[in-house]
């Protein structure tokens, strides 16, 4: 199994806040993986540290894309980390608004396309074919992720469940090996969550995508992940399968014990 | 029916409005004869005015907020006329014909002076579309705009002065030198937030302005240059008649290149990526977008036509000076792209004809004409900030 | 010696008016994350008001005294509604409009106002009486500073002393704070937002007024066109201090007119403005949070 993403000894600050302290965490191809903790546990800032979003205050993260060679990203604009290959989504849906869905999806194809200002004035046939390509391609995600119906509509104007999954898709575009899923499935019903629960998977097999993934709802983490991480403060007090984690005593009392007593 | 309580509510604002603009409306003071001057009819116009208008905005508002609803809702908007009109082939036609036969036929139909006013329109049109590219798709509000203006004109006007450059040579040469500054006073400014790009563009382009003004000795300061060339053709000069109907065609020729540049521009990759970043900077850099860059293509390829505009400018007026060039002629520009509708060919060009003819046509309007300006600016923010015309993005389709 | 002391002098009386007028944009953009652009026009305005007043007031035939006080009242009284009034027009409607939107009005705003004036009165400067009366005392020390600067020194000390009394230590103020710090938080505690950020445009437009009218008499003359510029400087002074910060905007705008006062001292008057602007490109550049300011870590 090769670690794809090994983050060491990771730490944040907000002013005087330690949003993350000293965190270990690696994910290796082919698998799910799962972040889980209460609320305010440093989840998102995780993610927005190694998509470049945010600068760490200490630690290295490291990434090894298949085939490709191990190297830092410590510092690298976002843009950059994502066209290394590692893409992610929104907790707190960050689409286009004013954009199409089609659209949506092929900013996604911006980085893995060239086609300039003099090209794109130009025309010519190269760039025809580029833009021809990057339609079907974004269309084929569309239809992956099951929101082709959807394609000519304003972003803004879809349902919940479907930005999620644009969100998803424009991701996808971008033809990560890694996907990084905050909180894929909130405010989803428990039938969107099983559809959810299918397309991640889906993802996985077909498209060879590794998944890390934040998530509240518990029946979908325990049902997909290979993997769970417990984060609570900042730091990571646990990890394993599924079933270590329920067993776990450290996390349910700092988790699971809350969502009990709830 | 109106209700009283309306009635009582647009009386207190008309009230309001006689106490709010008495001194300033009603009063003039001469105080170097020591006259006053009452003017009580003011009065009389703001308060019945006010009364009226009122009306107009409660309505107005209401409108807008139940529209607001319906689109939550999801329900769809209906399409505009014009758009489904250019949606057809069969009107699209006969329009562009039409158009075509009006625009050739312009100048030879009407006087040299309208010919002229018709190319100050066209200009406008272009400035816009070029404005567009900045404010209108990739969202960053420029108001030193005038700056690169400045930069085509008096690239023209100092290059034809001390080295009898012609017009053809330097209109490449303005566009370059647009570009240029488009680039090294957007490098350090892009990663600015909106509001603060707006400042700082605002401030580089008085900077610029009061440099011209001040530095005497490159740029005869206010007085400005005078007595350049109008534009040949291959070496020929023609007569003032016939170089204003040349312009105007010149004119005609870049509004349609322009249009093209645009409207194949905002349905390409680096188009997509200017929307994406006016809509959402950090998501659009999470999808691999070099922010800095992608705002970079804008902000300079803006500045590119509004160096060539200020060429043709400098060669129409024959006459430069900096009051051509204040912050006043960006807000102008701005509130065509405005009133238009942001990021749509098709509004600006409206809005560019709108507020350019109608104020040289309705002679009462024009001292009033910055004031409508800042008026649209406001209206147009409060109830309908897409513009006339909303931009329409691209639909396509797939058979399966 | 004398010229430098005469200098800093002149800058801290240039500075302490920018002051006044930057405050107003510290607090509505602490409140709300807006530029207004029509703020300059507020003080335009309220040296209008002071002017048309003081001239009415004189031929009525009141006394010196009595015109200082009822003109100044005056021009704060307008400009205050002018800022309530622009306030409930071009920006209530904007609460939840993208950020672009409201700046656009701001703008569009800040060209009306001005042509209003403009097309009402005359674009022509006006001479603005000097309603600062030689002080006997001064008089030895007149190469060094003016009556006049003393005035606005001495007045704008005690009106920013009253703001920050009014900021820390009244219900309002709280309220203000409150609202600054997370509008729907304060919205939900019971805080009245629409009533705060009201009030807070009534208090900026008051103190850009008393500004415009210290600035105007000590100039002696105004035309239309004054806002544009002073208000240019208050946002470079608010910007520098930090924008939102009130402590901040006041010391911003003491190091604005201490930078200009010896620029044009030393070096040349003819880039008097250039070098405001260029200061006030060069913050934003490099250091856009400004002395005082706190960076905001936007939540993502
Ligand atoms: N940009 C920021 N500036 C200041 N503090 C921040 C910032 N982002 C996050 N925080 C703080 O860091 C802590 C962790 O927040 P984070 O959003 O990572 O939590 P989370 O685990 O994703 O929670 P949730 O389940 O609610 O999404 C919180 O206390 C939060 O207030
Ligand atoms: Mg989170």
């Amino acid at each position: 199994m090769n670690t794809i993403l090994e983050v060491n000894d990771l730490s944040m600050d907000f002013g005087g806040l330690r949003a993350l302290d000293h965190l270990d965490l690696n994910v290796v191809e082919g698998e799910i993986a799962a972040i889980i903790g209460p609320n305010g546990a440093g989840k998102t800032t995780f993610f927005n540290c190694i998509t470049g979003i945010c600068n760490p205050t200490e630690g290295e993260i490291l990434i090894s894309p298949p085939g490709k060679k191990r190297n830092k990203i410590n510092g690298l604009k976002p843009n950059r980390i994502t066209k290394k290959g590692m893409a992610r989504t929104f907790q707190n849906i960050r689409l286009f608004s004013n954009m199409t869905v089609l659209e949506n999806v092929m900013i996604g194809r911006h980085c893995r396309t060239s086609s300039g200002i003099v090209s794109a004035i130009l025309r010519g046939r190269s760039t025809i074919k580029e833009e021809k390509d990057v339609v079907d391609f974004s269309y084929n995600i569309l239809k992956k992720t099951g929101i082709s119906h959807l394609v000519n509509e304003f972003a803004k104007n879809l349902p919940y469940g479907a930005q999620r999954r644009l969100e998803i898709a424009r991701a996808m575009a971008t033809e990560p090996f890694l996907l990084l899923l905050d909180e894929p499935a909130a405010g989803m019903n428990p039938q969107e969550s099983r559809e959810l629960d299918e397309l991640i998977t889906r993802i996985r097999d077909e498209d060879n995508i590794s998944i890390l993934m934040i998530e509240h709802d518990m029946k979908l983490v325990m049902s997909l992940s290979d993997r769970i991480f417990v984060m609570d403060y900042g730091r990571k007090i646990a990890q394993g399968t599924p079933s270590d984690i329920i067993k776990n005593p450290v996390v349910i009392k700092a988790y699971l014990g809350e969502d009990i007593d709830a | 029916m109106i209700k009283a309580r309306e009635i009582k509510k647009s009386f207190l604002v008309s009230i309001w409005f006689m106490f709010l603009t008495f001194p300033i409306m009603v009063i003039r003071v001469n105080p170097i004869e020591k006259i006053v001057e009452w003017r009580w009819k003011n009065m009389l116009v703001v308060g019945i005015g006010s009364f009226l208008l009122s009306f107009v905005w409660r309505y107005m508002l209401k409108k807008k907020e139940a529209g607001e609803k319906r689109a939550e809702t999801g329900e769809s908007g209906k399409t505009f006329l014009i758009q489904r009109i250019l949606e057809e082939r069969r009107f699209y036609i006969p329009l562009v014909t039409g158009l075509t036969i009006i625009a050739v036929a312009f100048p030879f139909i009407f006087s040299m002076y309208q010919t002229s006013i018709m190319t100050t329109a066209l200009m406008y049109i272009v400035l816009g579309l070029g404005l567009n590219i900045v404010v209108g798709l990739a969202g960053l509000l420029d108001l030193g705009y005038v700056a690169f203006y400045a930069v085509g004109a008096y690239s023209y006007a100092l290059l034809n002065h001390h080295f009898g450059l012609g017009f053809w040579s330097v209109l490449p040469i303005g566009a370059v030198l647009g570009f240029i500054f488009g680039v090294l006073l957007g490098f350090p400014v892009l990663r600015l937030r909106g509001d603060y790009l707006a400042i700082v563009t605002l401030g580089f382009g008085e900077i610029i302005r009061l440099v011209l003004e001040n530095w005497n000795e490159f740029s005869f300061g206010p007085s400005g240059i005078a007595n350049i060339d109008r534009p040949g053709f291959f070496g020929i000069q023609f007569s003032l008649q016939a170089a204003s109907i040349y312009l105007y065609f010149l004119m005609i020729g870049l509004v349609i290149f322009t249009i093209i540049v645009v409207n194949r521009l905002q349905n390409s990759r680096i188009g997509r990526a200017w929307i994406a970043l006016r809509e959402d900077e950090t998501a659009c850099q999470a999808m691999g977008i070099d922010k800095t860059r992608t705002k970079l293509r804008a902000f300079a390829l803006g500045a590119t036509w509004a160096g060539m505009v200020g060429v043709i400018f400098a060669a129409k007026t024959t006459f430069i000076n900096p009051a051509s060039f204040t912050f006043l002629e960006s807000a102008m520009i701005l509130s065509i792209v405005v009133l238009g509708g942001m990021g749509s060919i098709l509004g600006v060009i409206i809005g560019a004809l709108i507020l350019i003819l109608l104020p040289e046509y309705l002679r009462a309007f024009s001292d009033y004409r910055m004031l409508l300006f800042g008026a649209i600016m406001v209206i147009m923010m409060v109830f309908r900030p897409q513009g006339i015309i909303a931009n329409i993005r691209r639909t396509y389709k797939f058979n399966e | 010696m004398e010229y430098f002391l005469e200098l800093i002098l002149g800058g801290l009386t240039r500075g302490s008016i920018y002051a006044l007028i930057a405050l107003g944009y510290t607090m509505v953009y602490g409140i709300i994350e807006l530029i207004n652009f029509a703020h300059g026009e507020i003080y335009m305005i309220g040296a209008f008001t002071a002017l048309i007043f003081t001239s009415v007031l004189t031929l009525l035939g009141f006394n010196e005294i009595a015109v200082i006080v009822l003109a100044s009242l005056a021009a704060v009284i307008y400009s205050s509604a002018y800022g309530y009034t622009v306030e409930k027009i071009a920006y209530k409607p904007l609460r939840h409009a993208s950020r672009l939107s409201p700046l656009i009005g701001a703008i569009g705003m800040s060209i009306f106002l001005q042509n209003y004036v403009l097309l009402a009165q005359t674009s022509d400067f006006l001479p603005f009486p000097n309603l600062i009366p030689e002080f006997e005392f001064i008089k030895p020390y007149r190469h060094i500073i003016s009556s006049a600067e003393i005035v606005i020194l001495i007045t704008t000390s005690t009106a920013m002393i009253l703001l920050t009394f009014l900021i820390k230590f009244t219900r309002t103020g709280k309220a203000m704070r409150a609202t600054a710090q997370d509008r729907n938080m304060a919205m939900l505690v019971g805080v009245n937002v629409n009533r705060v950020i009201s009030i807070t445009f009534v208090i900026g437009s008051a103190l850009a007024a008393l500004g415009g009218v210290l600035i105007a008499s000590h100039v002696g003359q105004i035309n239309f066109y004054i806002g544009f510029v002073a208000g240019i400087k208050a946002f470079t002074a608010a910007v520098l201090g930090g924008i939102g910060s009130i402590p901040g905007a006041v010391l911003g705008a003491l190091v604005l007119g201490l930078t200009e006062s010896f620029a044009t001292g030393y070096v040349s008057s003819d880039y008097e403005d250039v070098f405001a602007f260029g200061l006030l490109v060069l913050i934003l550049i490099f250091k856009p949070a400004g002395i005082l300011g706190r960076v905001r870590h936007q939540k993502i």
